[in-house]
């Protein structure tokens, strides 16, 4: 890793950038909420900001409501595994691996 | 020229899954390229019309018949398939080939299908041989999992044949055009469609099979089944008012669980649901514009939506790993795939000049002229939390975000190839609708390129690519964690399970202390008249002489020939 060349990425100015590009085209958008004459079909679509405004409180609605399901059905990773055992005579001896035991992946499906 | 026009395009697919089972190495490969493409090619020559109908029992069977409708899935079941086979051209299992070309085959069976009787034989022919596309995995999990998958998606089938004689008996037709929700087979159908469609509560299925699948398995699966579900219902139910709040609730709550859901495969399962909604809220709807909408949703979902699972496929074919939780810096390594899975994502996001946008706004603003207000705010949500999910997430949890160490390459040329048709496909349909727009079942004159539709869009979507950039600065992200979140499958691999064997072991405990009571009662029932009457001149101990007995039975003699006398 230390000889490796540095990535697109791995610079955070770059990083910046592109979030500040972000920001710049996010407050376009905005403004032109104010020039272009839209023709509409709700009354809602009419408010200013309407859709910048909904998609983000839409997304962190979604985001936070997410995180806080988290509490109900978040089990661990191997909570099902003990499935199907009984359809072996002899768990350990079966021939399957539970997951891809290959690393590698590449014989997934060779 | 007439016995091509009368081949449905189910046979060369067969014939090519038979031919796949006999060959092996670069013909196999050829033949199952061609297959596609001369299937292609025949089909786009075919007319409208009735090509194969015989009478069974006392109905009309009609194995083949082509309209617009199933022209439109006809045609992208061909891209599909050629786009899967040329994705698994690496893969030396002939089980996943032949399994793979059935599959394609079912599907496109039962889109040009007529009537109810030959769309279940197809029906069940997409669960059969789909099912060894999530065995060929090779795992225990798959094997369950592939169990579950079968066992659901025959249900499915029966629930569609026994519609179906229903339907027959009270209609005299087994003829599949508009069913409706009237009777038990109106009903009964619905259900069978709905499975198959992942509604809300049946939809597990699909969430738990594709991600169990192989790399190239799920590229398959995710093409045909839920498309052949839309397809059905399309023709079955337009303007079904139900189906409009049943869409509705399939494009939201797998959002939800997409954003806490780990492994990234299972991430693009849930988001394939939430499309699948649009198109059934589409349905729903049942204007002529909606109906459009949804095809060609459907059309442009089945492209981009094998892009994304190519893509992803294609890091678990380098990396042997899917979980978000492991991933991350592929950009690095994967720059063409990282580049691919973008075009896949600005498709399924909807941004203008990508596929989705062209189709899904389609759906919308029939929506808003048709007075579902409350539903067009629903999908504007569903809109912009699947950037969030399947645009945002998927890429960036994958390629970019904090570099997991991982070094690779690029997938195999074939991969890349079958990823680049997919996207250049996303991109001339974003860019060039027209093309197809002319293929679809109503002319409407709809054009999605006005200001007003693609400010709005791109308002939307970027504010929402805010909210994710503001969540992260603010540590507010859910972080991906190694996890399994319960669903619906929940109560039928838990609770179920659990339920059963509970309530056999209260009933055995039950049992056997109803058994133990039993025998105690008699035990001292048999002790007490022991007791009572075993004394020695008792009524058990008593002896009696023979010469009673003899005289007993002469007097029963007796009677029976009195009796006979009598008689």
């Amino acid at each position: 890793m230390e000889n490796e060349k540095t990535f697109l990425f791995d610079n955070p100015h770059n990083v910046k950038r592109i979030l500040h590009i972000l920001y710049g085209c996010c407050a376009v958008l905005f403004v032109l909420d104010f020039v272009i004459r839209r023709h509409t079909i709700h009354s809602w679509e009419n408010l200013w900001g309407f859709y910048a405004i909904y998609g983000f409180v839409g997304c962190v609605i979604l985001v936070l409501v997410a995180t806080w399901m988290r509490k109900f059905i978040m089990r661990p990773e191997d909570y099902y595994d003990d499935e199907g055992r009984a359809d072996f005579e002899d768990s350990a001896d079966d021939g399957l691996p539970n997951k891809d035991s290959a690393a590698g992946g590449h014989d997934v499906d060779a | 020229m007439m016995w091509m026009l009368e081949l449905p395009p189910f046979v060369p697919f067969y014939i090519g899954a038979f031919i796949a089972l006999v060959s092996r190495g670069p013909l196999r490969a050829a033949i199952m390229l061609a297959i596609p493409v001369l299937s292609a090619i025949h089909l786009w020559m075919v007319p409208e019309g009735v090509y194969l109908q015989f009478a069974f029992l006392d109905y009309q069977l009609i194995p083949y018949r082509v309209d617009k409708l199933s022209l439109m899935f006809g045609y992208v079941f061909h891209i599909a398939a050629f786009i899967a086979i040329v994705y698994s051209l690496h893969v030396r299992d002939t089980v996943q080939q032949v399994a793979g070309m059935l599959y394609a085959g079912s599907g496109l069976g039962a889109v040009f299908a007529g009537d109810l009787l030959s769309l279940f034989v197809f029906w069940e022919m997409l669960a059969v041989t789909s099912v060894f596309l999530i065995w060929a995995r090779g795992t225990r999990r798959s094997y369950v999992t592939g169990m579950r998958y079968l066992i659901i998606q025959v249900l499915s089938g029966i629930s569609l044949l026994v519609g179906a004689l229903f339907y027959g008996a009270e209609n005299g037709t087994l003829e599949f055009g508009y069913i409706g929700l009237e009777g038990v087979a109106g009903w009964l159908i619905f259900l069978a469609f709905g499975i198959k469609c992942a509604f809300p509560v049946l939809h597990n299925w699909l969430t738990d099979a594709y991600p169990e699948a192989t790399v190239t398995g799920t590229v398959f699966l995710s093409a045909f089944t839920t498309k052949v579900a839309v397809y059905a219902l399309a023709r079955g139910y337009p303007g079904t008012e139900l189906l409009v709040y049943i869409g509705a609730a399939m494009t939201c709550f797998p959002i939800f669980m997409a954003v806490i859901e780990n492994d990234l495969r299972r991430v693009l399962a849930y988001s394939l649901i939430n499309q699948v909604g649009f198109m059934v809220v589409g349905i729903g709807i049942g204007t002529a514009l909606a109906i459009n909408g949804a095809v060609a949703h459907a059309f442009n979902d089945v492209i981009f939506k094998g892009l994304l699972f190519m893509s992803m496929g294609a890091v678990l074919h380098m990396t042997g790993r899917i979980n978000g939780s492991e991933l991350g810096g592929l950009y690095k390594t994967m720059p063409r795939t990282t580049v691919l899975c973008m075009v896949g994502a600005a498709s399924i996001s909807a941004f203008p000049l990508f596929s989705g946008f062209v189709s899904k706004s389609m759906v919308m603003t029939a929506a808003l002229e048709n007075g579902f207000d409350w539903i067009w705010l629903l999908l504007l949500f569903a809109s912009a939390g699947v950037f969030h999910h399947a645009g945002i997430k998927i890429p960036y949890f994958a390629f970019f975000a904090h570099d997991s160490g991982i070094r690779t390459s690029d997938p195999p040329a074939n991969m890349l190839i079958a990823m680049s048709i997919s996207a250049l496909l996303c991109i001339a349909i974003g860019v060039y609708p027209s093309a197809l727009y002319s293929l679809l079942p109503y002319d409407t004159g709809y054009n999605p390129y006005d200001a007003t539709h693609v400010l709005a869009q791109t308002q939307l979507l970027f504010f929402a690519a805010l909210a994710f950039v503001w969540l992260n600065l603010r540590g507010l992200y859910p972080p991906e964690l190694p996890s399994t979140n319960l669903d619906v499958d929940w109560l039928y691999r838990r609770v179920f399970p659990t339920a059963v064997r509970s309530l056999l072991s209260v009933i055995w405990t039950l049992d056997s202390t109803i058994r133990q009571t039993i025998r105690l009662r008699l035990d001292s029932f048999l002790g007490h008249l022991a007791r009572r009457y075993e004394g020695p001149s008792d009524l058990l101990s008593r002896t009696r002489p023979l010469g009673s007995m003899v005289m007993w039975v002469a007097v029963l003699l007796a009677t029976y020939l009195f009796l006979s006398f009598v008689g």
